[in-house]
């Protein structure tokens, strides 16, 4: 099994140091915090450079399109202590919106494009934020739940 | 009057030396690349989109088609994502997870012979071209054995493998293990030890140790850079907490490191494959997994060492019989982002063993 950060402590600490901005997600992996989409780009940055928590690591970069609102799902992984976290982001429905972290990992680019692509997230800040696997003249994000499936 | 250019070069789409359907818009000072910009999505099937109106079962066959070199180390990741969710991954039969480990490991071999022979053809090594292919069909042979399927397996199964090892297959895998370290060590001669392919590859493209990780690189390429990773010694899955082996790490990053590292890789698979097949043990293939595959409600991700590339799924689960969302990290997705950083300012004939480097295959980036 993946080894888990202790999130409390990470959570306590990353509000100590920004403000009110993250959370403990309930869900069956154990390893997932929930924070706020302004203070995004900070928080990955300390997850990043501080050595306690050392997330070198983007593994993956998700976006889920559920009833309620759409989560960006960042999947951080550290090389030398060989724990993982899972961070969320929760977006409005009608407008999903959220600060591009390219900054930080040159690995989101790529991927920030695609979730742009297929399910229509709007990343603020990305250098490059267009069509990456559909042309661009497409209409829709495949990937939304009311995106109608034809033969 | 004499005046220089600039002049805009299409790379691809069908190109041999994109090794698929890549294309990458090159902008030329004379032959050396002032820009590149890749265009993806040639190659686009919706496979993600099309898993959400698909059962967990029904989704097995669809993983041959991203890595088409490597399927059956894609249905893997898929089948081990899948059991994790439901929580069994404890429960998968013995003589399954060594078939896994026996399958995976070819796998992994056909790939990297794939790599060395397309690596030489681009470098116009048409020798070395014929002995990977030779390498590898004779591994293909091995695979249909099994699943009746060259390039697209459908041979795992959600709780273990569709069926038992043929008779015969034992001996026959046996007898190519024993002899695959000559064939390597061809492979090395002809290509490794020659000065022309030295020439053309050592200092092309290197990639250092903090630009990997920043963009991402994972596997082979990311060993190459120096980082000393690897699923399966750092976080095993299956069995693999049971085989000794090393990981074989670069210096320099460049493309010569690239391709030593996965000659080197096949040298630790062999030896994985003659110990799974020393020890493969009797007994059943299959798990006792209900009919109908329901995993409870939730989300899990999980990624395995790729012949490309850490594979990685994330699925989330509405407790239905189809997953709500199914996303795959694809290797190669990540890692061509990192080519037109690899292409600025160097030669056009080198970009072309730059990107073969990568290792890219097209039908996972695009999926």
């Amino acid at each position: 099994m993946d080894k888990i950060i202790n999130r409390e402590a990470l959570v306590g600490e990353l509000n100590k140091k920004f403000g009110q901005c993250a959370e403990i997600f309930e869900d069956n992996t154990n390893q997932s915090i929930k924070v706020k989409p302004d203070k995004l780009v900070d928080i990955m940055l300390e997850l990043r450079d501080n050595p306690n928590y050392d997330f070198k690591v983007l593994m993956n970069l998700n976006s889920v399109d559920y009833p309620e609102n759409f989560t960006v799902v960042y999947h951080l992984n550290s090389l030398t202590h060989l724990h993982k976290l899972t961070v969320k982001v929760e977006l409005d429905k009608a407008d999903p919106q959220v600060p591009s972290i390219t900054s930080v990992w040159k690995a989101a680019n790529v991927q920030e494009r695609e979730a742009y692509d297929l399910m229509g997230i709007v990343f603020t800040g990305h250098p490059n934020l267009k069509r990456i696997l559909l042309v661009d003249e497409f209409v829709g994000h495949p990937l939304r739940k009311d995106f109608k499936l034809q033969a | 009057m004499l005046k220089t250019q600039e002049l805009t070069l299409n790379l691809g789409p069908h190109h041999p030396s994109t090794h698929g359907v890549f294309r990458c818009v090159l902008n030329l000072e004379g032959e050396y690349i002032q820009k590149a910009v890749n265009h993806l999505g040639y190659l686009h099937r919706g496979i993600e989109k099309l898993a959400e109106s698909r059962t967990y079962t029904q989704f097995i066959p669809y993983n041959g088609r991203l890595d088409y070199v490597a399927g059956m180390l894609n249905e893997w990741t898929y089948v081990h994502a899948v059991e994790k969710l439901m929580g069994i991954t404890e429960e998968i039969p013995e003589r399954a997870q060594y078939i896994r480990v026996i399958l995976g490991e070819l796998q992994r071999l056909a790939s990297h012979a794939i790599y060395i022979a397309s690596m030489a053809l681009d470098v116009a090594g048409a020798t070395a071209w014929f002995y990977g292919f030779r390498d590898r069909d004779e591994i293909l042979d091995l695979l249909e054995m099994v699943s009746g399927q060259r390039l697209m397996p459908n041979y795992m199964r959600i709780g273990g493998v569709a069926a038992d090892l043929p008779e015969g297959f034992i001996e026959k895998c046996q007898a190519l293990i024993d002899e695959f370290p000559n064939r390597i060590a061809e492979q090395e001669g002809i290509l490794i030890g020659n000065e022309i392919f030295q020439a053309r590859v050592k200092n092309v493209g290197p990639i250092s140790k903090e630009m990997a990780l920043d963009y991402g690189l994972t596997g082979p390429n990311l060993r190459a850079s120096g980082v000393d990773t690897d699923l399966r010694r750092d976080e095993p899955y299956g069995i693999y907490d049971r085989f000794d082996f090393k990981v074989p790490v670069g210096e320099k990053g460049d493309t010569f490191d690239r391709v030593l590292v996965r000659i080197e890789e096949m040298k630790e698979s062999v030896k994985i494959v003659k110990k799974a097949l020393r020890d493969i043990p009797e007994g059943p293939v299959m798990a006792k997994v209900p009919k109908v595959i329901k995993p409870p409600v939730g989300e899990v991700y999980s990624r395995i060492e790729n012949a490309k590339g850490h594979l990685g799924f994330h699925i989330v689960s509405d407790g239905s019989t189809k997953p709500y969302r199914l996303r795959i990290y694809s290797p190669c997705f990540v890692n061509i982002g990192i080519f037109p950083e690899m292409a600025k300012g160097i030669h056009l004939m080198d970009a072309v063993v730059a990107l073969a480097s990568l290792d890219i295959v097209l039908g996972e980036i695009d999926r």
